[in-house]
């Protein structure tokens, strides 16, 4: 059952296209997030399913409903604002009621879902204080209580951490996913350009960029088959190293040969035309490992250090100045800056995208 | 000399004698009285840090007291003694003469009703204007038309209007705008529509708005809703005097809807209208209202812009339609804003005087407490009960002054 359904969907400002035949199918229950880097277009995105921005082409349904031309208020939507957007003039409760009072919602009605609004996210003795007499996070929380208020089917975020410190951060992402854990049934939408929150809050996540979906998939997933290399580089930190390298040999496993020496065979199956393509070999920083024996992926000078306990973090510089590769080892190793040394991968932690950014798995 | 010689020597001297004041003044803390050297330099220069305000401050104090603070006080004594008498001191005699008169009571019942109408009126119309104009795509050149009347002084206004009421005699050309209207009424259907029922009809939309307002005020009183934070002791006789005013105000509305439909009126024949009693008040406000909706219009624009867009996006996804929207989300948040407008055209209100003088000199039952005060001491030669009505309008203007004060004040932080 699809709760949410984007159908070629697309946005444009006069000559300027933003968002590009999205195409979308979100099911009761799910959290998606929306996630890239900044004008990608997912706030866009979020806003035209919360009616605040128009639908230039394509269709949007809610449960199997043409929601295009349905004011915001009646598509079953709430939303929480990057900057809580709470009334400064109202009280905890009466922002939470403003909603329940326009549609002329009974009192008993309104109190009932108040208190368990507040109850659910600890609000009970806030109620009557305005918000600036609030924290950040209890902010942040009316906002998400004034939605839970609304009864809605889909919740839209907007960014709802970034106004937040770094420790309060952390403490409200785990409250977000315990509130979904305490509503299963609720379909949860969440824009965001933090990719922990997104690996750690998503059940699929759905990575925009420059207007189109590059992938949709589970977190994992797009961690380890990442589609194209854009998403294979924005999802881990730090970012997937990309090799340039030559493909010597094809077939259920493709040989690939690098141009310093380099050598791997990789799990990824590869048609015969293939042979002798440029390609780029994908290899995670910390999926890399120091080796001695002459099967390396990669031999160079270690440029930059950096010990930091748990890790040991390998810079490669490039002629150019711009670290050509990283590498990311566990645990404390002693290394010089100047050594030359030989990394390597299992075959199975390697991706191979054509000369397109095209993983060769998805082809 | 030449005058304009003469006011380039002025602007020289002051100019040059400010100049050199400050110069001079800050040389001489620094190297006579607290010089930066010897053996207490250190406090020297603190010293000298903490007189250095009042040497930049002491020009406009000694101005303001000198042209403001002494003639309170010489109005002050000037009310409690008689000129006549050699400045014998009369006590309260002044202020009782001043009583007794009816003209003293005609200048303070219509200050009231300029105190009621002009704010309200230019606030509500500046606001409007400020929320429609956002919307628009000629609101700039629309904003910039209503604010023209702001540099217009209040005597060229008055002018400008007393050519909009002029009157001339039933056989010429009438030039005045509002004689040439009311000429095209002769007493059919559309001057019933117009001169009845539309007036009526505002009236009773006036009494509706003030049955809510007493709705607004008394409830808290009949329904204890749940203490909240904020709420003080003079909360209840404040919402008390409110409903007052209010079922007062429907009442009188109530009684004015009968005699707009029953009024005569004299068709065909061009109307003095700065001569009616009663109405005429109203159009010496209309000037005051033209000149202040500018103003208002201005700042409660600039206010409206500051409200965060997300709080209105909120209350949109909220279900509120345009008019909750603007009426409980945008005024809420611009509350303060709008209690400073008022109150700042609330001062202009009181203290008006170009305009009366200007157009009827208090005549016709047109007289204000500034004209009064002017009519008194001038043209009366009555010192002792000029000043006691200068001192009338000074102790209504304070506490109004002292709340706009406090009010901008909360507003900038």
């Amino acid at each position: 059952m699809s709760s949410l359904s984007l159908k070629d969907v697309c946005k444009s400002y006069g000559s300027v296209e933003v968002l590009r035949d999205i195409d979308l199918e979100i099911n009761q229950g799910e959290l998606i997030v929306f996630v890239g880097p900044s004008g990608c277009g997912k706030s866009t995105l979020l806003r035209m399913i919360a009616g605040l921005e128009t639908i230039t082409g394509g269709t949007l349904e809610i449960d199997h409903e043409r929601m295009n031309d349905v004011p915001p208020a009646q598509r079953g939507i709430a939303m929480v604002f990057q900057t809580y957007a709470l009334y400064p003039h109202m009280t905890v409760r009466d922002n939470m009621a403003f909603g329940m009072k326009i549609a002329k919602k009974s009192r008993s009605e309104i109190d009932a879902a108040i208190a368990n609004a507040a109850r659910i996210l600890q609000l009970e003795p806030y109620l009557d204080r305005l918000p600036k007499a609030l924290s950040g996070g209890q902010r942040q929380r009316v906002a998400i209580g004034r939605a839970i208020v609304r009864n809605p089917k889909v919740f839209l975020f907007d960014e709802p951490l970034s106004n937040l410190d770094a420790a309060l951060r952390v403490a409200t992402r785990i409250e977000i996913a315990q509130l979904k854990e305490s509503m299963p049934e609720s379909t949860m939408v969440y824009v965001t350009h933090d990719q922990v929150e997104a690996m750690t809050l998503a059940s699929r996540i759905v990575v925009l960029h420059g207007g189109n979906i590059e992938q949709v998939g589970a977190p994992l997933d797009l961690y380890e088959r990442p589609a194209n290399t854009f998403v294979a580089q924005f999802i881990g930190s730090p970012a997937m190293n990309l090799l340039d390298a030559k493909v010597t040999a094809t077939g259920e496993t493709t040989s690939v040969q690098m141009a310093d020496g380099g050598r791997a065979t990789v799990p990824i199956a590869s048609r015969g035309d293939d042979a002798g393509s440029a390609v780029r070999l994908g290899v995670r920083p910390e999926d890399l490992t120091i080796t001695d024996s002459d099967e390396f992926l990669v031999s160079a000078d270690v440029d930059i250090v950096e010990a930091l306990g748990e890790t040991t973090v390998l810079y490669f510089m490039s002629k150019n100045g711009e670290a050509a590769l990283i590498a990311k080892l566990p645990g404390i190793h002693k290394i010089a800056k100047g050594t030359n040394i030989r990394l390597t991968a299992a075959p199975e932690k390697l991706h191979l995208f054509d000369d397109k950014g095209i993983s060769l798995l998805y082809r | 000399m030449n005058p304009a010689l003469q006011g380039l020597i002025t602007i020289i001297v002051g100019v040059g004698g400010c100049i050199g004041y400050f110069y001079l003044s800050n040389q001489f803390l620094d190297k006579v009285l607290f010089p930066a050297r010897g053996k207490h330099i250190g406090r020297n220069i603190n010293r000298a840090n903490m007189i250095r305000p009042w040497l930049f401050l002491f020009p406009a104090i000694f101005a303001l007291a000198l042209y403001l603070g002494y003639p309170v006080i010489e109005t002050l004594r000037l009310s409690l003694t008689d000129r006549s008498l050699d400045g014998a001191f009369v006590g309260l005699d002044n202020y009782a003469q001043m009583a007794s008169e009816p003209k003293f009571w005609e200048a303070m019942r219509n200050n009231m009703l300029w105190l009621i109408v002009v704010p309200a009126i230019s606030t509500a119309f500046g606001l409007l204007s400020a929320q429609l104009t956002d919307r628009i795509a000629w609101g700039n050149v629309a904003k910039s038309f209503i604010f023209m009347p702001m540099a217009i002084s209040f005597v060229g206004a008055a002018v400008i209007f007393k050519l909009i009421y002029d009157t001339r005699p039933a056989n010429q050309d009438q030039i005045g705008v509002l004689n040439a209207v009311w000429l095209m009424f002769e007493g059919g259907p559309g001057s019933f529509l117009f001169l009845r029922l539309l007036p009526a009809a505002i009236v009773i939309c006036f009494a509706l708005l003030m049955a809510y307002v007493f709705y607004l005020a008394l409830k808290p009183l009949i329904r204890r809703e749940s203490a909240r934070a904020g709420g003080s002791w003079w909360a209840v006789p404040l919402r008390l005097f409110a409903g007052f005013v209010a079922a007062w105000m429907i009442w009188l509305s109530a009684k004015s809807v009968f005699s707009v439909l029953s009024a005569e009126f004299a068709f065909g024949a061009p109307q003095t209208w700065l001569t009616l009693p009663f109405w005429n008040s109203f159009f010496l406000m209309v000037v005051l209202i033209w000149i202040q909706t500018g103003f208002a219009m201005v700042i409660l624009s600039a206010a409206l812009r500051g409200i965060p867009e997300e709080t209105i996006e909120a209350a949109i996804l909220d279900g509120a339609n345009p008019f909750q929207i603007f009426f409980k989300i945008k005024v809420p948040q611009i509350m303060g804003t709008i209690v400073v407008v008022w109150t700042t055209i609330t001062l202009v209100v009181l203290k008006v005087f170009d305009i009366v003088f200007a157009m009827t000199n208090g005549q016709w039952e047109t007289q204000v407490l500034a004209n009064y005060m002017y009519d008194k001491l001038f043209r009366a030669n009555d010192w002792g009960v000029g000043s006691a009505s200068a001192i009338v309008i000074m102790v209504l203007v304070l506490p109004i002054l002292v709340w706009n004060v406090y009010n901008a004040r909360k507003e900038m932080n």
